[in-house]
């Protein structure tokens, strides 16, 4: 396999792929959110429980590749517990990275999804259960779809 | 007419190497390895003489065609209605007129669905089509059935991934208006007994559209023979260009239909008191139509018969064959469908491996394939999967290609354990 598809699938990507974080509804206090990825079909549902101003718990269910499924997986413990403003610049900063190519350093594991930007086509798996999250936490939509993009 | 369908009868040698050396796309490189490519269901590389026919309309000059009196337009008009004549061959219509050039198949549905089903159906009233359907050949006629409050009627498909005859014709109905199925599926490449079911159709008076975009490529149509009422093709899906497609109609139902869009070149004589429209073909040909495409796709045809359509169809046949050997005999993969008779593509997915990270994959390799639904979502539905890879042939694969699917799917496997 060359270079930029290791890159792509790497072992922290494939171990959050078989083994999600977080999988799961929670109760029906939680707002959910059902992200749409048209194109391909994948659906991942984001659930989040805030308190506080923080996100008390998060989970997500749905079917995906594994570039989906482990962004939103890591996703899942990358804002847990974090106050909403903290959360929704995580979500930028991702964002940022994917999109437009900056270094997301200050992501920790998550700066792994780097190397999606190679693969303009996977950009939106990268990012289905981001936009999801983040129209949970600002409640502007009940269903995203990744054809807002642009 | 028949001459060109009595030569392509005649068999002959197929040489794939010579096929491939008309294509100058085959000659390049993805991620620095030579292009395998494997989704012809979803469009076709050009061979050379496709390319040149267009690029000699531009140079030798171009002109509008039946209108000008200068020598540019009439040649021009020439060309575009010897193409139609080339399609009408191809297909075996009795008849040029016979043939409507339309921007795609998507088109040609639609021009049916409303110039010819709407008028006719009342409340209550159904089409029936088939759940192997693309959504070309869905969504034209959920639109008109909801405006009309008329019914669509699905016959299902089996685990074969075949058509559910029986079934289809035990949905025949005395309220049936209209029938629309495809030639062949472009998800489990099924091929349909288009013959027999149009008997089926004909013998409750009901009239039939073929979806002929994956057949028409790949297997020998004769609309005359199968006593279609409508056969659509597409161009870019056949090795011509992309905009342009075909519809085939009977010349006496042509004739009753009105216009599906108005402008420029479908009428006989506009007045503020009315219009009165051309005699088909113009009357569905509003617009400039896409001369360029029509002459591109005449030159697709040339090649596809000189090649001869029994040939491409048994050289395809041996190569996806051999594609479903190979893939029936690896671990974890689940091929869709296992119809009888099976043209162009092979669906497939790999347990615990998502259709896209399978395709990442063999992009990584230079194989290209379509992961997705295809748009066919109500067959995913059918079979329980969101999404599969699809492996498409074309007249240009090899049965070495198929070998190496196969090495790129067993790496798959590897990172995937």
């Amino acid at each position: 396999m060359d270079e930029a598809l290791r890159e792509l699938y790497q072992e922290v990507i494939l171990d959050h792929y078989r083994h999600p974080r977080n999988f799961g509804k929670l109760d029906d206090e939680a707002r959910s959110v059902l992200g749409n990825n048209p194109l391909c079909g994948d659906r991942i549902e984001v659930h989040v429980r805030v308190c506080d101003g923080r996100v008390e718990a998060v989970g997500f269910e749905g079917t995906g590749c594994a570039i989906s499924t482990a962004s939103a997986s890591m996703m899942t413990e990358a804002v847990k517990g974090k106050p909403i403003e903290e959360a929704l610049a995580i979500a930028k900063t991702f964002h940022d990275m994917v999109m437009e190519g900056a270094p997301g350093e200050e992501l920790g594991t998550l700066a792994v999804f780097h190397g999606v930007r190679e693969y303009p086509s996977r950009i939106k798996c990268a990012t289905l259960g981001w936009h999801a999250l983040r129209a949970a936490l600002e409640q502007s939509q009940q269903v995203v779809t990744t054809e807002a993009d642009g | 007419m028949n001459g060109s369908h009595q030569a392509e009868r005649t068999s002959r040698r197929y040489d794939v190497e010579e096929v491939r050396a008309q294509f100058p796309a085959l000659a390049g490189k993805v991620r620095g390895k030579p292009l395998i490519y494997l989704d012809n269901g979803a469009t076709t590389q050009k061979p050379k003489a496709v390319i040149e026919a267009i690029e000699r309309l531009y140079a030798d000059g171009y002109g509008n065609v039946h209108r000008g009196l200068h020598e540019l337009s009439e040649r021009t008009t020439q060309a575009y209605e010897r193409a139609r004549v080339r399609i009408a061959a191809f297909l075996n219509a009795r008849d040029a007129r016979e043939v409507i050039f339309t921007r795609g198949a998507t088109e040609a549905i639609n021009l049916v669905a409303r110039s010819f089903v709407a008028p006719r159906l009342e409340q209550g009233d159904e089409v029936l089509i088939t759940e192997m359907e693309h959504h070309s050949n869905i969504v034209p006629w959920q639109l008109v059935c909801e405006e009309k409050q008329a019914k669509l009627v699905v016959a299902p498909v089996n685990d074969d991934g075949e058509l559910d005859i029986s079934a289809f014709e035990a949905l025949l109905s005395d309220r049936t208006r209209f029938a629309a199925f495809t030639h062949v599926s472009n998800v489990l490449g099924t091929v349909n007994p288009v013959g027999q079911l149009v008997r089926l159709c004909h013998h409750r008076g009901v009239p039939v559209l073929v979806d002929g975009a994956q057949a028409a490529p790949r297997l020998r149509v004769d609309v005359q023979e199968f006593d279609a009422d409508f056969y659509v093709l597409s161009g870019h899906k056949m090795y011509g260009p992309t905009g342009i497609g075909a519809l085939y109609g009977k010349r006496d139902l042509l004739a009753e239909m009105p216009p599906y869009q108005g402008g420029g070149e479908m009428i006989l004589e506009v007045k503020w008191s009315g219009t009165t429209f051309q005699e088909p073909p113009g009357r569905f040909e509003a617009g400039t139509p896409n001369i360029e495409g029509a002459i591109g796709l005449a030159a697709a045809v040339d090649f596809l018969e000189e090649l001869g359509m029994d040939a491409i169809e048994s050289h395809e046949r041996a190569v996806a064959a051999r594609g479903v050997e190979l893939l029936a005999g690896m671990p974890r993969v689940r091929i869709l469908g296992m119809p009888h008779e099976r043209a162009g593509a092979i669906s497939f997915s790999i347990e615990g491996v998502h259709p896209h990270d399978v395709a990442a994959i063999l992009d990584g390799d230079g194989i290209a394939v379509r992961a997705g639904h295809h748009c066919a979502q109500p067959l995913m539905e059918r079979f329980g999967v969101p999404a599969t890879v699809r492996a498409s042939v074309g007249i240009y694969n090899t049965e070495r290609e198929m070998d190496a699917l196969a090495q790129g799917l067993r790496k798959v496997l590897e990172v995937f354990p």
